[in-house]
Parts: structure tokens; C-alpha cells; sequence
């Protein structure tokens, strides 16, 4: 994660000219884009449109009234025999596990799919002190052998092959070669079945944290989230704080959106609700329960009622799956774990927009991320107000807001519209039939003019205008 | 100032809220049940495109020949449940169960090939098994096997989400853990291949009792 100020072109272009990588991206989001659209149908799910106006409803109350839900879920969690643990930035949640770890003479951490821990970096920082964090999702294991971070935010290797997979296996694990996906997932069950068995920390996100009941509601299909909190003697949910909702009542909309937007299952395979340490008279689960509450930039968006929104997100991936943008650069070549559009309005958010103010340019605001959320978060508006703020800030160069400027005084002028269109139209070179503008060596070789032109063109303008086609039709009926 | 009075302070800042300060009323809705003629079929039906596998018995007899069948001979550990009391599952030959303490229940769900236990509820509108963690009722059962057989009485099953959320209002009231069990464990990690049994069961038996 380097400051940058632009994208990274160098990585994009290699990623567009991968034909194997964009087959990838392509068939595994047109898939997840189907399964969605087949489980969301008026057959399958009448009242979807009505549950992504609910769910925005509650997450918009819950965030409104953060405060209270936290200190709610504090004393519900605590009257649970668990422990709240309240978390400034990525830093504080590493130093607590390590601090835990090392207080309760603990080695082996086994860690479920976590898109909050992602941001933590974690597992180096618990390397370096010689413990060992083990990811156990599928994906998640191969991306950490592989020493890599998550393509896709519910699909972390989709950019992987089989052959990817047994190079990383055979070069970690010291197995034999194998390209068969049922037999590498054997090996790895195998594995990290030892793991889970020897821990004596788990770590698992949350996909909700249910205020009034203290709980967390983890989701999965694998059930390495039900290992690593039932199998270890002590379970620590990393959230962020915006998981919140009020009460478990809320699942019954928010479970029947997830699963559908994310993958078209009605109900993954399993959803834990798990709530404080074992209890007394129960025969098994961990002893020590703790929930660590992640702000990592969170609050700043709190003052600005549209920027708000994007903490109602709740990492579906829909809008990963339907974005032109991330189905043809992919998920690495985001600036950090949250890819695609999401990941383009909560990055700049939580890191200060100066970090990474090419980002909210990086879409086309084709709307189709705000037409599939579950949640309806409306993330071309964030996007623009992005764009704004990058603009406001000075990020751009005089130049180029003097040009926007002259711009938007044309567009807003039908008159001086059809004059500076009719001399544009006298005086644009006219390159042969067939040619695009881009063709020609003057005056597209400017700088300016040239760094536009080499992603998109224009075609020749007509001899006469529509504006004086539709003038002389009219004169002639 | 600790990390905690931070947070609570930036967020009341930025929404401007006080405090102790109460909240409004919260979005209200109603929990739409769905209505299910036949909940024992439409559970068998879900249950099964997912690739689980419905069994019915009629009586506890039928239940216990189910279990023998689907076990053939295999090890199997059990949950000191009263339903497999009263079937004699517990009574079956080589079935584990009872144990002195949980490192040893533990030893024996990560050893046999079958765990059998039962389920508080399930979900017919989505094949789904609902789990508490409970006396008699360990987690592990349902979990480290790689072959997972749950009993279901068909007045347990529900028509769906709605209706367990209806009658179990806080699930954290009852238990630490209540768990959806959707089908077998599955992944589609590599290559979008579908795999089954990756940490979980890869094969889950109902035995739906019709006389309970």
C-alpha cells in the first residue's frame, strides 16, 4: 500500500492484456451476476424491492444513532461474558491479539475470512513476532501461501488457476503436484484441519453485530467460521463499527439480501449467531469471547449525510460483479483490500482523499453498482462528490478546471452550443471515410488532446450538424 | 482518553448527538410468514436440491433402521440427546457418546466418521437445520465429521426465517450458538469449481421423524 497519485497504468495494462486473467474475471462475475439475478427475481423474491428499502432504512437508523447501538452492544456483550474492545486504526487491533496471544501463552491463531482484518495486516505483524496466523477460508489460505491480498471480496482467488494453486501448494506444503481442484481442497482440509485442532485463538469477522443481543452473525460456506469460533478456547470478532444493526429481528432482511446479492444463495451455508463464551451448561465452544471494534477511519464519514452511506454497505460484491470498470482491470489494481466501486468511495473516505484522489474517477457512472446494492447506497453520488472534493482541493491543475469551467458555460448555453459546435464542425480536419479522429497526426499529437485520445475517440464530425439536418426537415414539411 | 471514548466522541461530534441521548423510533416492520401448506415436503424438496438427503420415519424403529443404514458399519460419535436416547441410537454398538469431559468428545468428533445429533427447529423454505448449542447438544457433533446426521421431529419445522424470528426473538436469550446448517460445506475457491465437504460435512442427513 504505496501513496500514489494516479493509477497504476503499468499493472492495468498487463492486467488488459491477459487474455487468461479477463476470462477469469469475466466468467466468474457473470456468474455470480446470473445466480443473483435468478435469486432476486419477483418469482423467487416478491418483496425485493421493498427489503433493499428496509435494509437501507435500518442501517441509515442504526448509523444515525452509532453511539447508542455501541454502547448497547458493549453492555449486552459484557452481560454475555464477553469482552468489548474498542479499536482507533489497524495498529491497535494487531497490538491487542499480539498482546493476547502473548498473555494467554497462545502460538497458533486460526483465522476465518475476514475483509476488517484484511485491512489490519495482521498476519505480518504476527509473524514478526513469532506467532502463527493461519487463514482457513479456501481462498483465503492459497491468497496467504501465495502472499497475496483478495481479488474479489467474495470470491478472493477467482484470479487464480489450478495451476496457480498446485505450484503454491506443492512449493508450501512440500506435497506432491496435484491439479485436481477436489484433490487440492482435500490437501488443504487435511491441513488445516490440524490447525483448527490445535489453536488456542480464533479469529472470525462479523458480518453483523447484533446490538441488542450482543451477538455477531458470521456467514459462510466452507464452516472454517464455525471452526475457528467453536474449536479454540478463545474466540476474537474483528468488525468494523458500522456492522451494527438493532436486533436479530433485522436479520430477516438482511439475511435474505446478502446471500442472494453475493452469490444467489437464499441462506449461505451456514449463519452463526454467536454470542458471549460458552455457557455454563453447554458441552463445548470457546471460554474467552472478545469483539474488537474497528473504527480505521470510519467516523470521518459520519458528518456528511451522503457520504454516510457508504457505511451501510454490507460486502455483498454485487456491485464489484456488475461494474465495467473492476470487470475489466480486476481487483488488484485498487489501491487496498476494498475493490471495485465500493472500494472506490470507501478507500479515498477512510485514507483522506489526498491518498488516492484518481479514484472516484476510475467509473464510468453507468449506476449499475446503486441499480444491484442491497442496501441502496446511491455510490455514484459519493463518487461525485469525490470528484468534487479532489477538485476543490487543488488536486487538479488550473488548466484543467478553467477548461471544465468553459465547459459547463457552453453546455448550459444552447446558443453558444450549436455556434461553437458549427465552427468546430467548419474547421475539424476530415480524416478518410473510416478513420477516427485519433488517426490523424494534428491535432491530436498535443498533449492534452493525446493523453484523452488514448483511451477513447471520436468519430469525424458530420458536414451538417443534426441541430441543422433537423432545422432544414423542419423548414421543408 | 481511551480508544473507546475517542470513537463515542468523534461520532457524537459529527451527528451531533449527546451523551446518553435516546434514540428514534426505529424502522418498524412486520415478520411475513410464509405460508406453507405441507412443511415436512417443502423441506425434504430445499433440502435436497442443495444436496443433502431426506430421509422420513415413521417411528422411532424406522428412525433407528435410517441410522444404521446410512452408518454401515462406520465409526460415529453422538450427541447425549434425549431424541437418540429414545430412537436407541445411544444403544447402538460402537456409537460414542457420554463423555467424561469435552477434550474427550472433542477427540472422538475429530476421529469418527459420523456425527449424529439433532436440530431445535429447521427452516422449510430454505432446507435449513437451526442448531443451539445446549446441554446435550454439543457444536462439534454437527461439525468435524465428515458426515453429519441430524434427527428432526416435523412439528419442528418451520416454514421459514420469519418464523423463527418470531418465536425466538433473541436467540442469544436461549444459547452462545445457534447455527444455520444450509446443505453440505461447500467451495467454489478454485476456478468457480464446486467442491463439497471443504472444512464442514461434504454429506448431511435429515431423518425427518412424522410421528413427532
Amino acid at each position: 500500500m504505496n501513496p500514489s497519485s494516479g493509477p497504476p497504468d503499468a499493472a492495468i495494462h498487463e492486467t488488459l492484456g491477459d487474455p487468461r486473467l479477463q476470462t477469469a474475471i469475466y466468467s466468474a462475475t457473470q456468474r455470480l451476476i446470473d445466480h443473483r439475478k435468478n435469486a432476486v427475481s419477483t418469482d423467487a423474491l416478491p418483496a425485493y424491492q421493498d427489503l433493499r428499502t428496509l435494509a437501507n432504512r435500518i442501517k441509515r437508523h442504526t448509523i444515525e444513532h452509532l453511539d447508542y447501538y455501541l454502547e448497547l452492544v458493549e453492555t449486552q456483550v459484557t452481560a454475555r461474558g464477553g469482552k468489548v474492545v474498542f479499536c482507533e486504526d489497524a495498529n491497535e487491533v494487531a497490538d491487542f491479539v499480539l498482546n493476547l496471544a502473548k498473555e494467554k501463552g497462545e502460538r497458533l491463531i486460526v483465522k476465518s475470512k475476514s475483509m476488517t482484518t484484511e485491512e489490519v495486516h495482521l498476519n505480518d505483524r504476527l509473524e514478526s513476532h513469532q506467532l502463527e496466523a493461519v487463514e482457513t477460508d479456501l481462498g483465503e489460505y492459497l491468497l496467504q501461501l501465495a502472499h497475496q491480498r483478495p481479488y474479489h471480496i467474495v470470491a478472493p482467488a477467482l484470479h487464480m488457476t489450478r495451476y496457480d494453486v498446485a505450484d503454491v501448494l506443492t512449493k508450501n506444503l512440500g506435497v506432491e503436484r496435484e491439479v485436481e481442484p477436489e484433490k487440492q481442497t482435500k490437501i488443504a482440509r487435511a491441513t488445516l484441519r490440524e490447525k483448527f485442532l490445535e489453536a488456542g485463538i480464533g479469529i472470525t469477522g462479523a458480518n453483523f453485530v447484533v446490538a441488542g443481543s450482543g451477538a455477531v452473525v458470521v456467514v459462510e460456506n466452507e464452516g472454517n467460521a464455525r471452526l475457528s469460533s467453536s474449536a479454540p478456547r478463545i474466540h476474537v470478532a474483528v468488525a468494523g463499527i458500522e456492522k451494527l444493526i438493532p436486533s436479530a429481528k433485522d436479520l430477516a432482511v438482511f439475511l435474505k439480501l446478502l446471500g442472494r446479492s453475493a452469490t444467489g444463495q437464499p441462506l449461505t451455508v451456514y449463519t452463526s449467531f454467536l454470542s458471549g463464551p460458552r455457557r455454563e451448561n453447554e458441552p463445548d465452544g470457546p471460554e474467552e469471547f472478545y469483539l474488537v471494534l474497528l473504527d480505521g477511519g470510519r467516523t470521518k464519514l459520519l458528518a456528511d449525510p451522503a457520504k454516510r452511506e457508504s457505511l451501510f454497505c454490507i460486502r455483498c460484491g454485487a456491485c464489484l460483479n456488475h461494474c465495467p470498470v473492476y470487470r475489466k482491470i480486476g481487483g488488484h489494481n485498487y489501491p487496498w483490500v476494498y475493490s471495485g466501486p465500493i472500494g472506490a468511495i470507501i478507500t479515498p473516505q477512510f485514507h483522506g482523499i489526498a491518498k488516492d484522489p484518481w479514484l472516484p474517477f476510475a467509473s464510468s457512472l453507468c449506476g449499475a453498482c446503486a441499480e444491484v446494492c442491497p442496501v441502496k447506497i446511491d455510490i455514484p453520488k459519493v463518487l461525485l462528490k469525490l470528484r468534487a472534493e479532489v477538485t476543490h482541493s487543488g488536486a487538479k491543475g488550473p488548466g484543467e478546471r478553467r477548461a471544465f469551467r468553459l465547459w459547463a458555460a457552453v453546455m448550459a448555453r444552447p446558443k453558444l452550443f450549436s455556434l461553437f459546435g458549427a465552427i468546430a464542425a467548419h474547421f475539424a480536419p476530415r480524416p478518410k471515410s473510416g478513420a477516427w479522429i485519433r488517426k490523424l497526426s494534428w491535432p491530436t499529437n498535443l498533449a492534452p488532446l493525446a493523453a484523452w485520445l488514448s483511451q477513447r475517440d471520436l468519430p469525424p464530425p458530420a458536414p451538417l450538424s443534426f441541430r441543422s439536418q433537423w432545422k432544414s426537415r423542419k423548414a421543408a414539411r | 482518553m481511551s480508544a473507546r471514548e475517542n470513537i463515542l466522541g468523534r461520532i457524537r461530534t459529527a451527528l451531533g448527538r449527546m451523551p446518553g441521548e435516546g434514540i428514534a423510533p426505529r424502522p418498524n416492520f412486520e415478520l411475513q410468514i410464509p405460508s406453507v401448506p405441507d412443511r415436512t415436503a417443502l423441506f425434504c424438496e430445499r433440502f435436497e436440491a442443495l444436496a443433502g438427503k431426506a430421509h422420513l420415519a415413521a417411528d422411532a424403529s424406522a428412525a433407528l433402521e435410517t441410522v444404521k443404514a446410512i452408518r454401515n458399519g462406520r465409526t460415529a460419535v453422538a450427541a447425549d440427546h434425549p431424541l437418540l436416547a429414545e430412537t436407541g441410537i445411544l444403544n447402538l454398538e460402537g456409537v460414542e457418546h457420554s463423555f467424561p469431559d469435552a477434550a474427550a468428545r472433542r477427540q472422538a468428533c475429530a476421529r469418527c466418521d459420523i456425527g449424529i445429533s439433532s436440530a431445535t427447529y429447521s427452516l422449510a423454505d430454505t432446507g435449513t437445520m437451526v442448531m443451539f448449542a445446549k446441554p446435550g447438544e454439543p457444536r462439534l457433533v454437527s461439525l468435524l465429521p465428515p458426515i453429519h446426521v441430524a434427527l428432526i421431529p416435523a412439528s419442528s419445522i418451520l416454514a421459514g426465517l420469519e418464523d423463527l424470528l418470531a418465536r425466538v426473538a433473541d436467540p442469544a436469550a436461549y444459547s452462545s450458538s445457534m447455527v444455520f446448517i444450509t446443505g453440505p460445506s461447500r467451495t467454489a475457491d478454485i476456478e468457480q469449481i464446486l467442491i463439497r465437504g471443504v472444512h464442514g460435512p461434504g454429506e448431511v442427513h435429515a431423518v425427518v421423524l412424522t410421528y413427532r
